[in-house]
């Protein structure tokens, strides 16, 4: 197991180095000058061109600059978001936390629902229980995002006016910033209606963004589950005179959550492509939308620091995914 | 017809969702074709007086527009059915492109091996390593907005998919026997990769090309609601629902009908590419 890891560390290497050419090329070979599109100035002086050129090192040789480049991004200097003229760095992470928040919701659902649905389906493959969850999960499957969003807020914010459209909280709260996290933050704030206003603000994009990951939880659930349920060692189970609950319930599922959770870790880069829908349409304030925003803006450090970062997470999380599964693997073990 | 070909058809015949799904497909493919005659109206045509008008069977609907009118009253069911033409363009682009380049670039990776398979491989995780609509929005904000563009951003993001596959596919055919027999005779390195070997690897990709249909589509949908896709007035579905966004809580209407039609079209390419992975795949065809 040790060596699969190491391997798959070293892996890790070319293609990091491959990410930070790419997003050092990426101010290079968007059209117009990178001058402008790093400063955001549009008329200026020839002087003032020069002095930028120098400030931002565009009058090195590209080699040199791409080694002050890396340099920079090792000691996590990622630039100043033109819009803000803050950080990127401060900017990401001041609204990663929004992100992290919503996906957590998400994923939550999507494994507390998901996996009862595989299994109930696989238990009664065939059937018509089988059929109408898998129809329906299908459906949820084929579905635009962004377009299922949009129904939430006609149906449950429109129609029927229960739920708030955009935001993580009402106005009318203040609540001080101490983890990041709004329902931990407002819970500590002791304000009466906070913690309510959070999770009322949260449940329509928790629901839209837990859409695709559920169905995907579900169908793998039921495949893995079939699968074993046929297995030998299920009927041995069964011969011994243990109860259908525990052969079901702990030896089978033990075996298909193995399957599961590559899935489940899988999800992790669905969630934050998601995560650039569902915050969109409801204005939620994390890194998604401020990716988008930022595209709209062309403000290109804010883009580079972002498409950096982010890819860096999925390999960490997909990195982490691959350790826990040699883990729970008794086969991968040795 | 041959042995396969009529094994394929009964197959495909006694799947009936399989089967519906196909024909759903063909449906929307006429409808691309013929999109001029079958429509009522001009996708651009704008009736004045007609604003935001509710489908004929609400309250205050007209009988002339069946699925109501848009903001600026033009005919939806007539701009829904001209759409269909776009997010045929983009699967089918796409989709061929990505085959094309994803079976060469796999191909040579899974044939050569060595460092030209190492280069090719890495690149491919490099592509992955990014959240795939993230990717293509960036893509797609370089090359600039419009749907050629949206397409070739999709591309390079299933790009990976296909080649992996095909590379996968190869080095599993490379150790079996007549691989062996067909090099011993002195077969080219050409006739190797792309004669022998190639034909034995197109099922998965078939398959794995008509679920991208269905990407192709939901991505080039999701640029176009971004802004970053195809451009108003171009009546592109997801275009469409990115006019109809604030009009979300007083005329339903504009926001559901172009998000049936992508969903619809996806479902269906999706219930036939499940299918037809049931029909090509012997290892899945007991299950």
């Amino acid at each position: 197991m040790f060596k699969v890891i190491s391997k798959n560390l070293l892996l890790m290497i070319p293609t990091l180095l491959g990410i930070v050419i790419i997003s050092f090329s990426f101010i290079r070979v968007i059209p117009g000058d990178p001058v402008i599109a790093l400063s955001g100035e549009r008329a200026m002086t020839p002087e003032r061109y020069d002095e930028l050129m120098h400030e931002f090192g565009l009058d090195l040789p590209l080699h040199e600059q791409f080694f002050s480049y890396l340099g920079d991004v090792v000691s996590g200097d990622f630039g100043k978001s033109i819009a803000t003229r803050r950080p990127v760095v401060e900017e990401f992470f001041t609204l990663f936390p929004a992100t992290v928040e919503l996906s957590l919701c998400a994923l939550f659902l999507a494994i507390v629902i998901g996996i009862p649905v595989g299994m109930v389906s696989a238990l009664k493959k065939g059937k018509l229980v089988d059929n109408l969850l898998m129809g329906v999960s299908l459906i949820g499957y084929s579905m635009p995002i962004f377009w299922w969003g949009l129904l939430m807020i006609v149906f449950f914010s429109g129609y029927l006016g229960w739920l708030p459209v955009s935001g993580r909280i009402s106005t009318q709260f203040f609540i001080e910033a101490k983890t990041g996290f709004l329902l931990i933050d407002s819970l500590l704030s002791g304000e009466e209606g906070a913690f309510l206003s959070t999770i009322r603000h949260l449940t329509l994009p928790g629901i839209v963004l837990s859409t695709i990951p559920l169905v995907v939880i579900a169908r793998q659930t039921r495949s893995a589950m079939v699968e074993i349920l046929d297995e030998d060692y299920i009927r041995t189970a069964y011969a011994k005179g243990l109860s259908k609950f525990r052969v079901v319930g702990i030896h089978a599922l033990r075996n298909a959550l193995i399957i599961v959770i590559t899935v489940i870790g899988l999800q992790i880069g669905i969630l934050l492509a998601g995560a650039i829908l569902t915050e969109s349409i409801f204005s939620w304030p994390g890194i998604g939308k401020w990716m988008v925003d930022s595209i709209y803006r062309r403000d290109y450090p804010a883009v580079q620091g972002g498409l950096l970062f982010i890819s860096l997470i999925v390999m960490t999380i997909n990195f982490i995914v691959d350790f826990t599964y040699a883990l729970i693997n008794p086969k991968l073990r040795k | 017809m041959g042995e396969g070909a009529k094994f394929f058809f009964k197959s495909l015949f006694q799947n009936k969702a399989a089967f519906l799904g196909l024909v759903i497909i063909i449906f929307v493919f006429a409808l691309a074709l013929g999109a001029d005659f079958i429509a009522p109206y001009d996708a651009s045509y704008q009736d004045r007086e007609s604003f935001l008008l509710p489908p004929s069977w609400e309250e205050g609907g007209s009988s002339k527009y069946l699925l109501g009118t848009d903001p600026i009253g033009r005919d939806l069911l007539s701009r829904i059915i001209h759409g269909s033409r776009y997010s045929i363009f983009i699967g089918v682009s796409v989709v061929s492109l990505s085959l094309i380049i994803g079976i060469i670039g796999g191909v040579i990776a899974g044939y050569f091996g060595g460092m030209i398979d190492f280069v090719i491989m890495r690149l491919m995780d490099i592509l992955l390593a990014f959240p795939s609509l993230l990717l293509a929005l960036v893509i797609a904000s370089i090359l600039g907005p419009g749907l050629v563009n949206a397409a070739i951003a999709i591309t390079v993001v299933q790009l990976p998919h296909f080649i992996r596959l095909t590379r996968a596919e190869v080095m599993q055919h490379k150790t079996k026997e007549y691989y062996t027999a067909t090099k011993v005779i002195g077969a080219s390195k050409i006739r190797l990769m792309f004669i022998t070997l190639l034909p034995n690897c197109f099922s998965p990709l078939i398959v794995q090309g008509t679920l991208n249909f269905s990407n192709a589509i939901l991505d080039a949908a999701a640029l176009g609601f971004l802004g970053l896709g195809a451009q108003p007035p171009t009546p592109e579905w997801g275009t469409m629902l990115a006019d109809a966004r604030e009009f979300v809580l007083s005329a339903w209407w504009v926001v559901t009908f172009p998000g049936l039609a992508i969903l619809i079209t996806v479902m269906a390419i999706n219930v036939f590419g499940d299918g037809l992975r049931d029909i090509l795949d012997p290892k899945l065809r007991k299950s």
